[in-house]
Parts: structure tokens; sequence; C-alpha cells
């Protein structure tokens, strides 16, 4: 059975950007084929896991109170069922670094990923987790988060809007659907 | 700016704080290069606001000691743990001399001018929690010793609040030991989210620096800008426009209605009272819309600029103001109906955590915090700028000093601000927004102090220029340190709910106590 | 009213000829156990998804909107997730505990669900000491939450453990006089021999002030048991991270979400059998005409009408106060709840000898 392109129920495919990097991973999910039942199953959870995506309460400065402010009233992001946001990395399925990663806070933030249970997702928020935005050469300051964990979406910002971070969470689930359960592995860590 | 000999300065700075200096502003640790390392102190007496600077120096690079202040004011103990950690001088008599932001295995001190960043990679390896520390002693003879101190007991229930944890809003990690409920000991670790601002700035143009200030209050970004660039403006004797004034003071206002209505927020959350959260950030949007429409910013603007402002205010400024105002105050009533006049809510704030005005005073706990405790300390009073000498307006104090009283000054202080607004919105003055200022800003030689009432107390900036375009050094008077040192103070002997209570009304935001 | 028990007879009979006694009334069992857990789930999702827009209404706020027409299969979405979502294996926890805490505590859930009466002659577990066993096993979950807490090894979660250990002990006992007092109005313990008693009236009418009393104490006391807001002390999110259940993951952590939410249910249906009349239309005396119309409304919706009726009081409690503190749900309990219980009951003992009720 054939895997579709990734969609988000009622925006237009090309409202999107990165569409490329998506259709390279369907081509790639394409390629052996997958068996119709499994891919069917695939399918469900995949279902199940995109639009279920509880993230865990972190937020290290500015891009946090923006987090919370999509939390809030005007822009809810419980429209999308991520509203269950877990202070307990157990029980989290995203993790949302929003905020300058110190040195101090490094191994911390390590540690929080390594407790989360699988699967699990990272979200890179604002300019100074990307890349260490304003403060990039500081002393104690982590440059990108994506040093210490694999990070599947990155928000840009300082701090990034709302919208934007909807827009990050939207492409996040576009991610999810495009993986596989039971028919094999696809996104397998690039061995070094 | 007074120098005095290290040898003398505990003898004369306890002399000032017998004739009335009771309130130590500011120490801020230098780097004088040649010349040595040594403190500034800022210090002011509270019953008449005179202000006196106190500066010290040694010449001992290698083995800087200096007498600690500790005794005479509490506010000394965070600060010297944080000029010990960044300049690595040795205060002798003073109880606790870890490092306050950095590792314990960190090499070196970053805020002197020869540090080698080479030495301090990114280290993985989980940070050990260290149950002892060290002083330093002086013995008769003149040496110095070092004694190792215990912090926790090894049979102590020890657990460990933060860095990630929902209520301590943000980073921050506190160490409690508990008996039962009751909290025993309390023990802050900060650092979490240091990064280094006043360190980058030495190395940034005047204009560059402007952009962090914004970042380390975040909730108080319009007003920290505008302390530096008051000071600034000080130092360059560059006078902006009644226009530029008047803006300055609007946004301000509206800023500390912005964080108050925040404070409100997550205290509510902390409670439990999730349905609060919501009200107060349904509000909060309206005022970060009408940011957004001036400034270009919601919750960072980047708005001030030496001499003036970034834009001229959006055409429907006055009258989105004016509409917000209309708007809130219906609202504030809908806030005391749903959490002030709840019976938990009563039941969980009043009486809790108290903190006496002497001790406010010593830590130099400033904001609603100190005026909840009966310490009229809002710089807008003390040392009128802008146009608060010129508009109307209370300054909310309190006698109770507990949680209640804290949270009701915040609230109150929101109707102050609107009040304010109102004064001033419909008289904006026409005139520039923005002086002329030459294309490289050098600043002259000298030391500077210029500082303003933030949404969470007094946040100073302290510039010391040697006439570059950069400056030598940069120290932001953080308004969170000293409501963190409170902490231990208050909350032993309260359960750990009541830590939650009290973290929530004293209202820190992490990134300005770790700069 | 219609008569569900003519259905299970009707059932019972067709399999006893052509299967001996033994195998048929196994195989009813059988039936009813998948019923039983299909109703509990589909409760449970109901009851989530309620919850989440429940919330959403107070905070001015849309709620699930994505997921199916106004969010409708969104807890199906989190089902899924949480079915093939990792379990962790804490090390230095104790395995054995730590895996059969969650399984206790929606044990416990599912044998106090099974008590109550959805409809006339639906009952599963229905005997003369119902109330009895209902508050016997309903507080069996204790124990698991104790086991949780104890065998994660973390302090938040033996806090959690503690809090909740002390909290519900305590409750139970207003729990139980307020039910008691209904029982000496009613001198049964059977549930739907209270139902049928309440077939010219509901407890809350005929019993008047000490009964309108022990249902307002039902409702503090029933909210403390389920550890939801303002009792939400063991999983405190803003002290304890998650509570007793910090370290649990996946369908382990989701049993204990389950069943949080279904006690909830529990409890407002309890409230409603015993205190509202259970499956009992709304009669009033000598509106015969009314009264026709409201036989015809069938038991259950009667039932799940005036139990979600009640889940929707006590989730007004729940987004409304804020959090109390340990030292003051005790006093609350011990102080002020346990003494107007003791003398409700004597108050309501004196009606019952004087025949003051209705």
């Amino acid at each position: 059975m054939e895997i579709k392109k990734p969609t988000i129920k009622s925006i237009p495919y090309e409202e999107f950007k990165n569409n490329e990097y998506l259709e390279d991973m369907v081509k790639q999910l394409n390629e052996n084929g997958a068996n119709v039942w499994m891919g069917c199953m695939d399918d469900l959870i995949n279902w199940g896991r995109s639009n279920s995506l509880w993230p865990l309460t972190f937020a290290t400065s500015c891009c946090g109170i923006e987090f919370m402010a999509v939390g809030a009233a005007r822009y809810d992001f419980a429209r999308f069922g991520f509203e269950v946001a877990r202070a307990s990395p157990r029980q989290a399925d995203m993790i949302m670094v929003a905020g300058t990663i110190t040195h101090k806070m490094a191994p911390v933030l390590k540690r929080l990923y390594d407790q989360m249970a699988d699967p699990k997702y990272v979200i890179a928020v604002g300019g100074c987790a990307i890349s260490g935005g304003p403060f990039k050469k500081s002393y104690h300051v982590l440059n990108g988060v994506d040093k210490i964990l694999p990070v599947d979406v990155y928000i840009p910002g300082c701090p990034p809007r709302p919208e934007a971070l909807l827009y990050g969470m939207m492409q996040l689930q576009r991610k999810v659907k495009l993986e596989k359960f039971f028919g094999g592995v696809n996104r397998k860590e690039e061995k070094k | 700016m007074i120098t005095i000999e290290p040898e003398k300065i505990h003898k004369a700075l306890s002399d000032l704080r017998a004739e009335g200096y009771d309130f130590l502003r500011s120490l801020t640790g230098m780097d004088w290069g040649e010349e040595g390392l040594g403190v500034v102190y800022h210090l002011e007496k509270t019953t008449t606001g005179e202000n006196k600077v106190i500066k010290t120096i040694t010449a001992n690079r290698e083995n800087p000691e200096l007498p600690s202040v500790c005794d005479l004011w509490k506010a000394a103990e965070f600060n010297e743990r944080e000029a010990y950690d960044f300049f690595g001088i040795h205060f002798i008599g003073h109880p606790d001399m870890r490092r306050l932001y950095l590792r314990e295995d960190w090499v070196g001190h970053p805020f002197r001018k020869d540090y080698d960043d080479s030495l301090n990679p990114l280290r993985m390896t989980n940070e050990e929690p260290d149950d002892v520390t060290h002083h330093y002693e002086e013995l008769p003879d003149g040496s110095v010793i070092e004694k190792r101190d215990v912090l926790f007991d090894e049979d102590e229930y020890i657990i460990n609040i933060g860095p990630q944890h929902p209520a301590t809003h943000g980073v921050l990690r506190f160490r409690v030991s508990l008996e039962g409920e009751i909290i025993k000991k309390l023990d802050v670790h900060c650092g979490y989210i240091h990064r280094g601002v006043e360190k980058m700035c030495e190395s940034l143009t005047y204009p560059q620096t402007l952009a962090l200030t914004d970042r380390l209050d975040y909730l108080g970004a319009h007003q920290n800008r505008h302390a530096l660039c008051m000071c600034i403006e000080k130092a360059m004797g560059i006078e902006v426009s009644d226009r530029v004034q008047y803006i300055r003071t609007i946004m301000d206002e509206l800023q500390r209605i912005d964080s108050h209505l925040l404070f409100f927020s997550c205290l509510c959350m902390d409670l439990g009272a999730l349905t609060a959260f919501f009200y107060g950030f349904r509000d909060r949007e309206k005022i970060l819309d009408i940011f957004e429409a001036t400034t270009g910013g919601r919750l960072i603007q980047n708005y001030n600029t030496i001499g003036g402002v970034q834009y001229d205010i959006a055409p429907d400024f006055v009258q989105k103001v004016k509409e917000f105002i209309a708007y809130l105050r219906p609202m504030l009533k809908e806030y005391h109906e749903v959490f002030t006049g709840n019976v938990i809510a009563h039941g969980r704030l009043d009486g809790v955590g108290i903190l006496s005005r002497e001790d406010a005073i010593s830590f130099g706990a400033t904001g609603g915090t100190g005026r909840a405790s009966g310490w009229a300390c809002d710089v807008r009073k003390r040392h009128p700028y802008a146009m608060y000498g010129k508009v109307d307006f209370k300054e909310i104090v309190r006698t109770e000093g507990d949680c209640f009283a804290r949270y009701m000054v915040r609230m109150e202080e929101i109707l102050e601000s609107m009040h304010i607004i109102e004064q001033l919105i419909d008289n904006i003055p026409e005139g520039p927004f923005q002086e002329k200022t030459k294309a490289i800003i050098k600043v002259p030689e000298g030391s500077y102090y210029a500082a303003v009432e933030g949404s969470r107390g007094e946040f100073g900036v302290f510039l010391e220029s040697r006439g570059d375009k950069h400056p030598y050094r940069l120290k932001f008077r953080s308004t969170g340190l000293p409501l963190v040192s409170i902490m231990e103070t208050v909350c032993r002997g309260a359960k750990i709910a009541d830590l939650i209570a009290i973290g929530g009304t004293v209202d820190y935001v992490v990134p300005d106590i770790d700069r | 009213m219609f008569d569900f028990s003519i259905v299970t007879q009707w059932i019972h009979s067709l399999l006893t000829s052509f299967l001996p006694e033994e195998v048929a009334v196994f195989i009813e069992c059988l039936a009813i156990g998948v019923c039983i857990l299909l109703a509990y789930a589909i409760i449970a999702i109901i009851m989530i998804f309620m919850e989440r827009k429940v919330c959403a209404a107070f905070q001015c706020r849309l709620g699930p909107m994505r997921v199916g027409p106004w969010g409708t299969i969104q807890v199906f979405a989190d089902v899924f997730k949480m079915l093939i979502k990792e379990i962790i294996a804490i090390r230095h926890s104790d395995k054995f505990l730590y895996n059969l805490a969650p399984y206790i505590v929606i044990l416990a859930s599912i044998m106090a669900f099974s008590c109550l009466p959805f409809s006339k002659g639906m009952e599963v577990l229905d005997f003369n000491v119902g109330i009895f066993f209902l508050t016997a096993a309903s507080s069996i979950g204790v124990v698991g939450i104790l086991l949780a807490g104890w065998s994660s090894n973390n302090k938040y979660s033996l806090i959690g453990a503690m809090r909740s250990g002390a909290q519900m002990i305590s409750y139970e006992l207003s729990m139980g006089l307020s039910l008691l007092t209904i029982i000496v109005l009613t001198d049964t313990m059977q549930l739907s021999e209270i139902v049928e008693r309440q077939a010219d009236g509901w407890f809350i009418f005929k019993g008047h002030i000490p009964a309108f009393i022990a249902f307002v104490i039902y409702l503090i006391a029933g909210n403390a048991e389920v550890n939801r807001g303002p009792f939400d002390l063991p999983e405190a999110e803003s002290e304890l991270t998650a509570g007793y259940h910090t370290e649990y993951s996946g369908m382990h952590f989701g049993l204990f979400y389950v069943a949080e939410f279904v006690n909830l249910f529990i409890i407002a249906g309890v409230a409603a059998t015993i205190f509202l009349g259970g499956w009992m239309p709304l009669h009033i005396n000598g509106l015969d005409g009314f009264n026709t119309v409201m036989d015809y409304i069938p038991g259950f919706v009667w039932f799940f009408g005036k139990a979600f009726f009640v889940v929707w009081i006590l989730m007004w409690f729940k987004w409304t106060f804020p959090r109390l503190r340990i030292d003051q749900i005790l006093t609350l309990e011990w102080k002020y709840l346990v003494p107007i219980g003791l003398l409700n009951l004597l108050l309501m003992v004196i009606i019952v000898v004087f025949d003051l009720h209705f």
C-alpha cells in the first residue's frame, strides 16, 4: 500500500513550507512497499500519536511565556489535543525546549530527555535553543540544543509568536505521521 | 565614589550601617586590571534616600581576599557569592563560599579580564549535589584558613525541587530538607539559566547591549531597557524630549500591568486554580496587542533606544490604551470574585511566609515584596525619573508582609498603573521620538548608576566606562536575586505547599536572577 | 418502566435450554464481565472528553476541536498513543509492587463500578449489603496508590502517596457517615432496594434537611476521595510534579488516569442513586399526566442524566477552587465534616424515629 503525503485537517498542503523533506521521507517509506494490514495499523498508530502529543512543562526563559500563551485562551493548543501538559517527563511525548540552554542546564536537559518514554520528540523553540541566539558568544550558553538532543522541528523567533509555535507543532504532527511502527523502521539514526 | 583600603573597609561600612545606611542597593565585583580586583558598594539610607558609593580594591590577583559584609546587610550573602563566582574574590567571614551560578567544577572565574574560556568545554556529566560548603576565617595572627561546613546531614530527607518543576517559574532549583511536610532547611541553586549577559556586554557596543536587557526579565523588558538607556543618556548628557518621556512612562506602566497580570495568572495556577490562570492570560493578550501595534514585538519589544524610542507610537495607540483600561477595570473585579474572595485562597495566603520589614530592607527585597512588608521602596517615588515626578499616584504599602499582602499589593498596583496612564495618555506632547546621536556612541569615562522601578523591584544599571565604545563593566542590579535570597528565611518552618505559594507571591523571574 | 431483568431472564432461559446450568452461568459471567469492561472504557472516554470540554468552556477556550467533529474522537487518539507508549522499568524500584499498583487501583474501581444500578433490573452486583461492599471495594484503591508511591523509589511519589493515604482514609469516614444517614432513612443497604424506595420521592426531598446536609458532605468527601481539585494534593501538579504516579509511563499511567475519571463517575453515580433516586424518574404527587410522561423516559437515561449532572458540579468545583493544603484538608475533615456528619446522623435518627420525613 502506498503511504500518502501528510496532511493537516482544513489546511492546504501547499501552505506548509519544507514539504520536500517530508516528501523524501514518503519516498523512502514507499521504496520497499508495505503490507496492507501493517500499513493500516501504522496509519492508525500514527494518527493516534500525531493527535495526542502531550508536551512536557519545560521552559527556561522568554519562550516559555509564549508557550504558556499558546496554551491560554486566545491560541488554545487544546484544539489540537496538546493541552495535557505533563509535569513528569515519563508521561510526556514531546519536549519543547523553550529558551536558552546553558552549560549547567545541558546535562539536566539530557537527563530529562532520557527520562521520557518512547516515542519522544523534541522541538527547539526560539533562537537560543536553535543556535544560542543572541547569547551565542557567551561562555556559558550551549550553541544549539541539537548538539545534545535529536531535534525534530525548529521554530525560529526571539521569541516565536504563538502562531509560529502552532505551526511548528503541526509540522511535528506531519512528521509523526510518517513513521513505521509495525512495517519496519525508518528514520534510523545515522551511524557515526 | 569613595575608595577605602580593604583593611579599613569593614570598619568604614559598619560605621555607615550604624549611621543609617540600611539598604545595600548593589554589590558589584570589579576587575580593574592592573590595579587589582575589588568591590563597589551602593548604599542608601531608607529614611532620607541619601546614597553613597564606596569602592574597595585589593592588588592581589592571585588570592584576592576582602572582608565580608554579610553581618551588616543580608543582601551581601548572595551578592558576595556572585562576586566570588565571577572574580574569585574570597570574602572572609562569609558563611557559605560556594559558587552561585557556575558549576563547582568550573575552571577559573569568567569575569576576570584574563579568563581563558578554552578550559571550560561543555560538561555533560551530572552535577553531584554537594552537601558541604566552606568558609574562610581570619585567625588572630592575620592568616586565613578554610573551614568546611555541613549543609545537609546524611539522614535528612532532602527533596529536590527544580530545575524542571512547574512551580519554580523557570529553572531555579531548591534543595529542601523536610520533616514530614515541614521545611527545615532550604538551599537555593541558581545558574541554570546564567547566560553571562554582563560579560557579553563588555564586548558589545552600547546599542548592541540594549538588546540583551530585554531578555533578562522578560516581563519587565521595557523597564529594563529604560534603565540602561537612562544610564547611558545620563552619562552622555543626552536630554530626551518630553514626548519620549511620556511614551516611556506609559509603556513602563503597561508593562507593569502585563507583568502583574501574569503574576496573578501564575500564582493562581500554582495554587491550583487553573481557570483564573486563563482569565489573566486572556486579558494580558490585549496589552500585547497594544505593544505589538507600536513596537512590533509581543513579549520582547526592543523599543527604547539611546536618546528616544525606536518608532513613533501607532496611530491608534491612544485609543487602544483607553479602551483597554476601560476593559480591565471590570475584569479586575472578576479576578477578585474568582480568586481573592475565595476562602481557600485566603487560607493558603493569609499569614504564610511572613517577611519582616527589617529583613526586607536588609535583604534588599524591593518591589511588591518589600512594599508588602511595609517598606516604601518604590524607585518611582524615591528617585523620580521620566514622568513619575509629575503624575499623581499612590505608593501601595502594606504592613502584614505575608503572601496575601504581596498578592494584594500587586493587584492594587495595577489600578495605580492605570491611574498613571490615564493622566498621561491624553496629553502626549508633540516632538521628536528620537534624539540625534552619533553613529558610534562612546560614553565618557566614569561610573554611572541608574535605576528604574521594574515590575518586581528596583532594576539598576551600574556602568563603568573607560571612554570606549564598549562598556568596561556593566552590572545589572537584578530584581530577582534578593527575592530568591529571602526564600530560606521565609520558608523555614513552612510546608511544601507554602513554598509554592511563597514562590508565587514573591514573583521572581529566573533569567533575571541568573543574568 | 421497562424492567431490564426480562432481558436477562430471557437470555438465561435461552442458555439453560441447551446447556447445563453451570456452563450457562459461566458464559453469562463472561458476557457480563466483557460488558462491564466495555462500559467502563466507554464511560472513561466520555468522562475524559467531558472534562476537557467542560474545563475549556470555563476557561474561555474551545477544547479539542481538530480530531473528529468537535474533537469527539480526540480521546481515542490518546488511547492509541498510550497503548503503544513505552513502559519504563525503574531501577531500584520494587518491580513487583510497582507493576501491581495500577492494577489494584483499576480493579478497585471496576468492582465499585459494577455495583451501580444503571436501570431497573440492570444491576451486576446487587445484594443486601450493596453499599457496604461498594465503600469497601472503592477504598481498596488507596492501597494501590500507596504501593505506587512506595515502590517508585521517588520522593515526590512517596509524599504524594502519604498525602493521599491520609486524605482518602480520613474522608472515607465522612463519606460513610453521610451514606449511613440515608441508610437510616431507608433501613436497607441493597442498592436496588434503595432506588425502589424512592419511587414516591427522591431521598434528598424525602429526608429534607439532614438528607441535604448529607448530600453536601457526600459531595465534598467524594471529591476528596477521588483526589480531585480542590483536594488534588496527592498529584498536586505544581508541588509534586505528578504525585504518586510521577514515575509511571505509558499504559500504567493510563490506568491511573482512567481510574481517576471513572472513580469520579462512580462517586457521582452513587450520589445519584442514593440521593437523587437513581434511575427513578421525577414524580410529583398529584400530577399524574406529568408522572406518566416522565415514566416514558427510560431508566438509564435518568441515571446517566443525574450522574453526569453531579459530575458536572464536581468539575465546576475543580476548575474554580484553588488547592487546599494538607493540614487544611485534615482540619476540614476532622474538625468540621466528621462532627457535622455525626450530628446530622443523630438528626436523621430523630427524624426517622418521630416519623418527621415525607
